[in-house]
């Protein structure tokens, strides 16, 4: 099984250096690219099925491709890698920047290339100091080599890199917060439409890509968008970052096909429950994702089949819960981080979020009242998409809308015992 | 205009706008908090969700926020739908979470949005349960309190205060339901619009803080409408008076004029009013009279005496006009400094007689390219300086409608746009507040000033004379200034009377008439000092050197010196030596100044707040403002003290001008020319009765009771049909009789909105004011006599004045408030050239100037031009022109220039 975005990674945790990078085969498919014109890249991505990697599944090509290209484009037009990893249960990105930084690099010259972008940003997540290491000893040696700056191996195409670390928010990870947060402004989202493919960052054409999304663009261009979609078991193309966390007994992450069943994950590559504990439900995507059940362990992860079964592909990355673990618990813990990540733009999202939260800690406290229940339901449809200004809000309810669909006795027992009954 | 279903009745919409826009103008009430009209949409709030339909068949529909939803062709939409009316009411509950229960003793209880919005929404019952999040308030200064406890985060008041009036030290920090809108630290708000933040928030979090030290409910206030006196622009406003108190101003909207905003001296000025400054009773050589007794005297001292009037550019229309017809026109003097009145007459005569037409405030956010030549337009004329602001935006508006970014769409559209600006040029000699906004800034003495305005006229139309020995570079800055003014839809010149320079106001008009020449609707606006600056130009009065010779040659005797402190006009002894050849002096005045002291008889005259008149504004606007209250002790209209009591036959016969429409109908007699100042606002017979109280104006039978339990009759108003009542005719008022604003559901100032004929657009019934000048049709030409450029000469300074929002003006300075946020006096110098003097930035210095010795701060600027000296000197008046000055006492001390920012510092 071909592994393209992982299979260079070192054993030992190390990050592949410049020398290794180029031995293995790297910058080839920069090369390639800048033999091509711009469009016909697009055109390769197009036909490879690529869907971002982000969390909510977007074509990649088709993205690009609403990017202003004649001469009379705006200028500059800017790419910017979000590598702002915080969703909770995910850590992908932070992989794949650590072990292999000039993946990053070349996938992002690639994409860039493509769109004529002629600055980039890595916005990076604070707390990845590892990957910020790694990263800026990339792109200086990436530099020395001609491969970022001007004229890039003669092409007369230039491209500069920048390495922006985030001060930390969970909304900078929403593109256009994370445009904001980058011109210095306060990171709240942005309206949409203009995309900012028209009026991104400082106004200019943007593509804002995610790591890993962008790592599998050189080897499309390389190999071809029939070989991208043969990696793949689902109608999109690609291998998938697939991780598991939770109490399983192999807690990680795997590169895979598109579209290989979540029992095949827990099973085969996390090993299954730890002894003693049944599984009740996962998050299939991260922590804003709704949770499946028993039921849907056969549902492959892709993004239409996640969809289907109730849930998102999100950024493929599990969270499995327990039956020894509170649901409750659990998601008080989401609803937490949700309500203090909130930037406070919208009303629904900064007071439903708040209140939310409140009543979740009640109900572990033991303090839940009867209409409680209800109240939560209220908030999770007074959440919902359209009614916030951004995707937050309604991604932040989804574990909760789904716990109550399937772990409603639980709720009610906190409210009836007055107690959590996973307490001693 | 686009057809749209509300509700499924078709309704005709402007389809460049959005669907909450159009709700509103419809007369729909759709509740909402982060929108405001002059700030656009950024969906934030979700308050005005509506249900929006693909067709008609289409029964799901969904919610989405009218303020994001452009008004496009064959919308539909329900705003009843159960699903929308839910949603709406979820967001109030939300916004309530927060919010404390202390209606009853918020200052913003009874006309709060928020208040509005909760009944309007239907939300009732509260079933949150938890502890509300609390906040540590900070002190932001005497004009605005600040709670934030009540906050709702809708982010009004930093998108105005950032993003529409340009500050910068209030702030949003912290995020999910703790966002904190306030200032880095505690400290007065440093922008000179702060005090919109009152009407912009939406609830208490900003309140007035000079209300709340005489706090009275809006529907217990009388009000009236009236207009500014604290400059020249003329802002709408409405003031509330309570207990023979004059409780606060509230901006009143004027399309035309002031739009939404006010700034902080407008606002916060009133309380001169109430100051115990006030003169209240007749004075006779010091000694209090009886009015009557008064009037008397004066009458005996007029019967044999040859008297001269001296008017005032801070006194009604109305009340020039009754002393000039006392006096008599050839008897009938300006009361400004000479130097400045020079300037105004020309720059009126100007208006008169070019072919550029003054814009009003709302044309001027519309023009496209700006030049502002030799004026300190944030300290002069505060509200012109931030639509300017505005108007810098103009061309790069065009971007967005280009990218197809709907001009209402806020956000996106500063995003496109970024820092960018559109053509704006600043040509002063020091820096001023409008320099952030500028494309590029020029420093220059007047005469080298006006040389780059001819020289820009030149560029623009060859006919116009050229300028000789302009260096390459200032001939490169001419042309690209010209090319910029050239190329704009509507360029604007805007000058003023503050560089002292005739030949500042003759370039700016040679500016606008070059355009108008080449084809283009080139605008010119001029600063005037004071409300009524244009009024007293447009009545001609005699210069006042003029007035000072005819007592020093003894054709007269007796002056009447009309609300004007002349010691603030002229060296002071020069006005010593004018009062002491003079045998009698009446002065009418509202606050005792120096001029009052130095007077055999001083009358108590009204302000604005107790009297009716007229102001004529930058524009040649001429608006009438109403009292609000009868004043307390003798205190009457300066025109009905000459109308009447003060004639020799006491106004009983012959002409009479002792009703406010007497005196009108006169004017249209006397100066044909200005006959249209009677549509200023309807006559007293021209309208029923209209009530100065809210309905639910409370403690009317008892408000005197503790003198005595008969209620009295309410005053009579012989002027107008405005009543000291609670009762109203049965006609709606027109906008210039309007007191308020308020509509059933709608007790905000937001009610407003219920009398436009579309939201931000004119009111119904028309903006008030009428315009007394326009462009001349006839032939004009052009300006010859071009300056030589200007020579600094070692020891010799060219003194200019300078100006602060708070403090230049004189009647704002006896408001408690105003007062302590005005600078020390200061003196602005060329860095290099104070250095071998030995003085430093912020130190103080005594220097001697004439005769007089003044203290400064001293503040060292290295971009003032060699020799030029500007000094700010609030309470006297220091003689422009070319002088040497003697630094004598320079304190190595630091002083502070105050709590507020003077030229860029701040202390």
């Amino acid at each position: 099984m071909e592994k393209p975005l992982t299979s260079k990674l070192r054993p030992d945790g190390t990050a592949v250096d410049i020398g290794a990078y180029e031995r293995a085969g790297g910058y080839q498919g920069l090369r390639k690219a800048l033999e091509l014109q711009p469009q016909e890249v697009t055109e390769i991505v197009k036909r490879s099925n690529l869907r971002g990697r982000g969390g909510a599944g977007f074509p990649t090509g088709l993205k690009w491709s609403f990017v202003p290209m004649k001469a009379d484009a705006p200028r500059p037009k800017y790419l910017v890698a979000n590598a702002d990893e915080m969703e909770p249960g995910t850590f992908k990105d932070r992989v794949l920047m650590e072990g292999d930084p000039h993946q990053l690099i070349e996938g992002m010259l690639v994409s860039a290339y493509a769109i004529q972008a002629d600055i980039g940003y890595i916005f990076l997540r604070g707390e990845y100091r590892v990957s910020a290491e790694r990263l800026r000893t990339a792109l200086g040696e990436a530099r020395e080599r001609g491969y970022l700056g001007g004229n890039i191996l003669g092409s007369g195409y230039s491209f500069e890199l920048h390495l922006h670390i985030s001060a930390g928010r969970y909304i900078c990870g929403e593109e256009t917060a994370l445009l904001n947060a980058l011109e210095g402004k306060r990171a709240h989202p942005r309206t949409k439409p203009p995309f900012p493919q028209v009026s991104g960052l400082w106004g200019k054409p943007t593509i804002v890509q995610n790591v890993e999304t962008l790592c599998n663009v050189h080897h499309i261009v390389q190999n071809g968008p029939e070989w991208f979609r043969s990696l793949s078991r689902s109608e999109d193309g690609g291998t998938k970052l697939y991780g598991v966390s939770g109490k399983v007994n192999r807690p990680g992450l795997w590169e895979l096909p598109l579209g290989v069943t979540m029992r095949e994950i827990l099973e085969e590559h996390a090993g299954g429950m730890r002894n003693g504990l049944q599984f009740r439900g996962i998050l299939p995507g991260g922590a804003s994702t709704d949770f499946l059940v028993e039921e849907h362990l056969d549902v492959p992860m892709d993004y239409i089949q996640v969809q289907k079964a109730g849930s998102r592909l999100g950024t493929g990355t599990m969270v499995v819960l327990d039956d020894k673990t509170c649901p409750v618990g659990m998601v008080w813990n989401l609803e937490h981080f949700f309500a203090q990540e909130s930037c406070g733009w919208c009303t629904p999202c900064w007071s439903g979020l708040a209140w939310t939260e409140k009543i979740l800690l009640a109900m572990e406290q033991g303090t839940a009242q009867k209409n409680d229940l209800d109240v939560l339901k209220f908030q999770t449809r007074f959440l919902a998409p359209g009614n916030t200004f951004c995707a937050f809000a309604p991604g932040a309810v989804e574990p909760l809308q789904s716990a109550l669909k399937y772990f409603n006795d639980d709720f009610q027992r906190h409210v009836d015992e007055k107690r959590c009954p996973w307490r001693q | 205009m686009a057809t749209i279903y509300v509700e499924n009745e078709p309704q005709a919409a402007d389809s460049s706008q959005n669907l909450l826009h159009v709700l509103l103008s419809l007369g729909y009430d759709v509740p909402y908090f982060c929108w405001h009209p002059a700030l656009g949409s950024v969906g934030a709030c979700r308050q005005c969700a509506v249900k929006q339909f693909r067709d008609e068949h289409d029964k799901a529909g969904k919610l989405v926020m009218a303020c994001m939803t452009p008004a496009a062709e064959g919308t539909r939409l329900s705003i009843k739908d159960p699903e929308a009316a839910a949603f709406r009411a979820a967001v109030i509950q939300g916004l309530m979470e927060n919010h404390p229960h202390d209606c009853p003793v918020c200052d913003e209880g009874g006309e709060c949005h928020l208040q509005d919005m909760t009944v309007m929404t239907g939300h009732n019952a509260r079933e949150y349960r938890f502890p509300k999040r609390t906040f540590r308030n900070q002190y932001l200064g005497p004009l605005i309190n600040h709670e934030m406890n009540r906050c709702i985060q809708c982010q009004r008041c930093v998108r105005f205060y950032r993003d529409y009036a340009g500050g910068n030290d209030l702030n949003a920090f912290r995020l999910r339901d703790t966002v904190y809108f306030g200032r880095f630290e505690d400290g007065v708000l440093e922008n000179e619009f702060s005090g919109n933040l009152v009407e912009i928030c939406p609830t208490g979090v900003f309140t007035d803080a000079t209300l709340k030290r005489h706090y009275t409910r809006k529907w217990d206030l009388q009000m009236a409408p009236s207009v500014c006196v604290h400059c020249s622009v003329g802002c709408n406003t409405s003031i509330g008076e309570r207990y023979g108190e004059l409780r606060r101003v509230v901006n009143r909207y004027n399309h035309e004029v002031n739009g939404y905003f006010l700034c902080d001296r407008g606002r916060f000025g009133y309380e001169f009013v109430n100051s115990d400054q006030r003169l209240r009773q007749c004075l006779v050589n010091g000694q209090p009279l009886e009015d009557s007794e008064a009037a008397a005297h004066v009458r005996t001292i007029l019967r044999d005496a040859n008297c001269i009037g001296i008017g005032s550019p801070r006194a009604s229309f109305e009340s020039n006009f009754a002393l000039r017809q006392f006096v008599g026109a050839d008897r009938f003097y300006a009361g400004v400094a000479d130097d400045e009145w020079q300037a105004e007459v020309r720059a009126i005569d100007n208006l008169r007689k070019g072919p550029a037409r003054v814009p009003s405030l709302d044309e001027v956010e519309h023009c496209d390219a700006v030049f502002v030549l030799g004026e300190d337009v944030t300290n002069v004329a505060p509200i012109l300086a931030l639509r300017l602001r505005q108007s810098m935006r103009q061309q790069l508006l065009r971007k967005a409608n280009h990218a197809n970014i709907p001009l209402w769409l806020d956000h996106a559209v500063r995003e496109l746009v970024q820092d960018e600006k559109g053509p704006f040029f600043v040509a002063a000699p020091v820096a001023t507040k409008l320099d952030e906004v500028a494309t590029e800034v020029i420093r220059a003495a007047p005469d080298d000033l006006a040389r780059i305005g001819f020289a820009i006229a030149h560029a623009i139309d060859n006919d116009a004379p050229a300028v000789s020995d302009l260096s390459a570079e200032m001939s490169a800055l001419a042309g690209r200034i010209a090319a910029a003014l050239r190329s704009a839809q509507c360029p604007l010149v805007v000058s003023g009377v503050g560089c002292r320079s005739v030949r500042v106001v003759e370039a700016a008009a040679q500016i606008a008439w070059a355009l108008c020449k080449t084809g283009q609707q080139g605008k010119l606006a001029y600063c005037f000092p004071e409300c009524n600056t244009a009024g007293l130009a447009l009545m001609e009065p005699l210069p006042m050197r003029e007035a000072f010779r005819a007592v020093h040659d003894g054709k007269a005797d007796t002056v009447i010196v009309l609300e004007n402190d002349l010691y603030g006009r002229a060296e002071t002894d020069t006005v010593d030596a004018f009062f002491s050849a003079t045998r009698h002096i009446v002065a009418l005045d509202q606050i005792a100044n120096r001029t009052t002291a130095a007077a055999e008889v001083v009358l108590p005259a009204g302000t604005f707040a107790e009297t009716d008149g007229t102001f004529v504004n930058y524009e040649g606007r001429a608006q009438r403002f109403f009292q609000a209250f009868v004043p307390s002790g003798d205190v009457r209209e300066s025109w009905r003290w000459l109308g009447g009591d003060l004639r020799p036959d006491q106004g009983v016969n012959g002409s009479r001008l002792r009703t406010l429409d007497e005196i009108v109908l006169a004017i249209g007699k006397k100066i044909p020319a200005l006959a249209a100042i009677g549509q200023a606002a309807p006559a007293k017979s021209g309208f029923g009765k209209v009530a100065r109280e809210p309905h639910r104006y409370s403690g009317r039978t008892s408000i005197l009771a503790n003198i005595s339990v008969h209620e009295p009759k309410p005053p009579e108003d012989p002027d107008s049909a405005l009543a000291f009542s609670m009762e109203s005719g049965p006609a709606a008022p027109p906008p210039p009789m309007r007191p308020f604003f308020w509509s059933p559901g709608w007790n905000s100032i937001q009610s407003v909105n219920k009398f436009q004929d579309e939201l931000g657009g004119h009111l119904r019934g028309g903006d008030p004011g009428v315009r007394l000048i326009e462009p001349s049709q006839e032939t004009w030409s052009y300006f010859f006599n071009v300056p030589d450029s200007f020579r600094a000469e070692p020891g010799n300074w060219l003194l200019l004045p300078g100006f602060h929002i708070f403090g230049s003006e004189e009647l704002s300075r006896h408001a408690p408030a105003i007062a302590q946020l005005e600078p020390r006096p200061f003196i602005v110098l060329n860095a290099a050239e104070g250095a071998p003097l030995g003085l430093k930035s912020q130190e103080r210095a005594r220097v001697r100037t004439g005769n007089s010795i003044h203290e400064f701060v001293v503040l060292l600027r290295p971009d003032v031009p060699a020799g030029v000296a500007l000094v700010a000197e609030f309470t006297g008046y220091v003689s422009p022109g070319k002088c040497k000055l003697l630094f004598v006492d320079v304190e190595a001390e630091k002083a502070p220039i105050g709590p507020t920012v003077a030229y860029g510092v701040r202390q």
